[in-house]
């Protein structure tokens, strides 16, 4: 074994452990920390596969932005981990049945679609450096890229407006 | 570092996101708190994440990186309204369990 296929093998295993965890434990800031770990295994992932630029705005986005929202909301809420009340059999049964059987389903269709994704080659040409990542996102992109920003303000307003105290009527 | 690819394989990833995947769907279904689906939501989003990149190095194509940026966006986006809309609800109704949201119920 390779010692990129090892580290791949450990980060895989933090993954889907704290993905796990995250799902499955109690409290939901036990939730929010795992959720936390997991995402720094995966900006860990994307260093893996050589794309720097996209790890650094993972960590930022996810790590930084989304979880503080979450942590933020959860601290707001005071949420009492005794309150949920144990599931039934059926949902449970319900949620490893859905688990499989997408997870089977899943596998399989990109299994079978090897022969139409062909072979790995590569050609050593740079293709996810910033210089033309930025390139390709300023000429192509350019307007999805605008669109964005219209959406992340829209956004903005929305949550503003939504957290709002709501003025009585009279 | 360069042919990565070539030592892992793209099946071990197309395994891992797959497994990620079917653990935000099976979040989404089983848990009731309305926070914690919002994070199998993320971690289901990470996994389609995870293997648009991979298939970006597989094909030595920039765009996959590119779709990633903007559903990292859409995804700050969601999470933001998403949480406000939990907030008021908690302020409105006292709870956010999903199973007590049944105003829209015939």
């Amino acid at each position: 074994m390779s010692t990129v296929l090892i580290i791949f093998c450990v980060l895989s295993a933090i993954t889907l452990a704290t993905a796990f965890l995250t799902v499955f434990s109690r409290s939901p800031i036990h939730s929010a920390l795992y959720l936390v770990i997991c995402f720094f295994s995966i900006a860990g992932h994307y260093l893996l596969l050589n794309s720097q630029f996209l790890a650094i705005v993972h960590v930022i986005v996810y790590s930084g932005a989304i979880m503080i929202l979450f942590l933020f909301t959860i601290m707001l809420m005071n949420l009492n981990e005794k309150k949920e009340v144990h599931r039934p059999r059926i949902t449970r049964l319900g949620a490893i049945v859905a688990f499989s059987l997408i997870c089977i389903v899943l596998i399989l269709v990109f299994i079978n679609s090897k022969p139409i994704v062909g072979e790995y080659t590569t050609t050593g040409d740079d293709y996810q450096s910033i210089k033309v990542l930025g390139k390709v996102l300023l000429n192509e992109y350019m307007v999805p890229f605008e669109f964005a920003s219209v959406l992340l303000l829209v956004a903005m307003i929305g949550s503003v407006l939504l957290s709002k105290k709501e003025k009585s009527e009279n | 570092m360069d042919n990565i690819l070539n030592e892992i394989g793209i099946e071990n990833y197309i395994f891992l996101a797959v497994i990620l995947f079917s653990i935000g769907v099976c979040g989404v279904l089983y848990r009731r708190n309305a926070i914690i689906v919002f994070m199998s939501i993320e971690i289901m989003l990470n996994a389609v994440n995870l293997l648009f990149v991979a298939f970006s190095t597989y094909h030595q194509d920039t765009q996959g990186q590119i779709f990633v940026f903007f559903s990292m966006a859409v995804a700050a986006a969601e999470v933001a309204v998403g949480l406000a809309i939990l907030v008021s609800i908690f302020k409105n109704m006292g709870t956010i369990s999903i199973d007590k949201l049944k105003n829209l119920k015939g």
